[in-house]
């Protein structure tokens, strides 16, 4: 599959919501952690060795998993491959949890069923859809409706 | 640079619908530029991605776009009807893409300039405060009591749909003013199990069914009605927000384990 890199790579360099290094392992035998500079940008996590300007890798956070591990330890695993595990060591159990939330809300589609939430909300506290005044109300992005889960 | 390409496509190819689909002629970049040529793809975005496929019916994408950091414009191709996708790093190539007519191309070029997941956010947050705005200002009207209720505080947590037999169920404006006395999140009237509430075990708290799927964006489709309940806004502004959300289990159980306290006790 084809992509557009050299954006992918762009988009590396952006400023993250939250970089840190963490010790990583990616599915593969062996499972063996090494030290990388995790940055989190958008939906998607990009990891480098922590002397490089560009990224080893980059996971596009949509449909995946993130489940609390043992201790200090998160993982991120992809709906339709459960068994493959990114494995993440933290230094602390507080940077654990602070990743563990902060991956949960990082995909688009978190940010597109919190959006409609609050459309709702508003809807019906005010009588009056917020979005109208931006003239995006029909845009199919932001509808509640059958066609969208 | 590796992506977790499997998974993408699999994001591409999954049954969570998508922002908007159609046929669409992309331009083929030749390094010769004997001509231009085009080339009909069936494109797919799904949120800040752009897929596309040779066929409708291919199984996999063939390639992808990235819209973070791009606008979309129209353009002054040889072809009608075409627009291009451009990114804001000097070098980087443009995509042009050629749709069936006038309406084709207004509509993809509205959905691709607002795919971008920046964008998205500036909405939300956008929202966000807004909501807390309507929080505040109905908290405001609700200083001057409006009902005639006796049951003081505690009502105003509960959960409508979870209202003893004995009580009328309360209205929309009623179960929205009470949530938003303390926090102004939830959906509790929206519970499809808004039935008495005495046949059965209470509806398990919102944030439980979401944190018991834990994955982002599972496409299951019987999440649908939780999704009002959704989540607690992620970054929720204010603990006392946040404190009130969690109270209103307590609450409930309390109200709860006290009805059939009065009710145990002849």
């Amino acid at each position: 599959m084809r992509y557009n890199e050299r954006e992918l790579l762009s988009l590396a360099r952006q400023p993250a919501e939250k970089a840190a290094e963490i010790r990583m392992s990616v599915p593969k035998k062996g499972n063996v952690l090494k030290k990388r500079l995790v940055k989190l940008v958008v939906n998607f996590l990009f990891y480098f060795r922590t002397d490089e300007a560009e990224p080893i890798g980059a996971l596009l956070l949509e449909h995946c998993k993130i489940t609390k591990e043992e201790e200090n330890v998160f993982s991120i695993s992809f709906i339709e491959e459960p068994e493959r595990k990114y494995c993440f060591e933290c230094a602390t159990e507080e940077q654990c949890q602070e990743w563990v939330e902060a991956l949960k809300r990082a995909s688009y589609e978190f940010l597109r069923r919190s959006l409609i939430f609050y459309r709702n909300e508003i809807q019906k506290m005010t009588g009056k859809d917020p979005l109208e005044q931006y003239g995006i109300s029909e845009e199919a992005r932001f509808q509640l409706g059958a066609h969208r889960e | 640079m590796k992506l977790n390409e499997r998974s993408v496509a699999h994001y591409a190819t999954c049954d969570s619908p998508a922002d908007h689909t159609g046929f669409l002629r992309k331009r083929v970049e030749r390094h010769h530029h004997h001509g231009t040529s085009y080339q009909r793809r069936w494109f797919v975005l799904k949120g800040n991605l752009l897929f596309y496929f040779e066929e409708r019916e291919s199984r996999e994408p063939m390639g992808l776009v990235v819209l973070e950091g791009c606008t979309v414009e129209l353009c002054e191709a040889a072809e009608e009807f075409a627009f291009a996708i451009r990114f804001d790093d000097a070098g980087a190539r443009a995509y042009v893409l050629v749709a069936d007519g006038q309406a084709a191309m207004e509509a993809w070029v509205k959905a691709l300039s607002r795919a971008s997941f920046d964008y998205m956010r500036l909405v939300v947050r956008e929202l966000e405060k807004q909501l807390e705005e309507a929080c505040k200002s109905l908290a405001a009207c609700r200083k001057s009591p409006r009902r005639s209720s006796s049951s003081g505080r505690k009502r105003h947590l509960s959960n409508p749909a979870l209202q003893p037999l004995q009580e009328k169920p309360t209205t929309l404006e009623n179960g929205y003013s009470t949530w938003s006395s303390g926090g102004c999140v939830t959906g509790g009237a929206t519970s499809p199990d808004h039935d008495g509430g005495q046949t059965k075990p209470p509806p398990l708290p919102p944030r439980r069914r979401s944190a018991a799927s834990s994955a982002t964006g599972s496409p299951s489709p019987g999440l649908s009605p939780a999704m009002l309940e959704s989540p607690v806004p992620p970054e929720t502004i204010c603990f006392s927000k946040l404190h009130n959300w969690y109270g209103q289990e307590i609450a409930v159980l309390r109200r709860e384990w006290q009805e059939r306290q009065k009710r145990g006790h002849p």
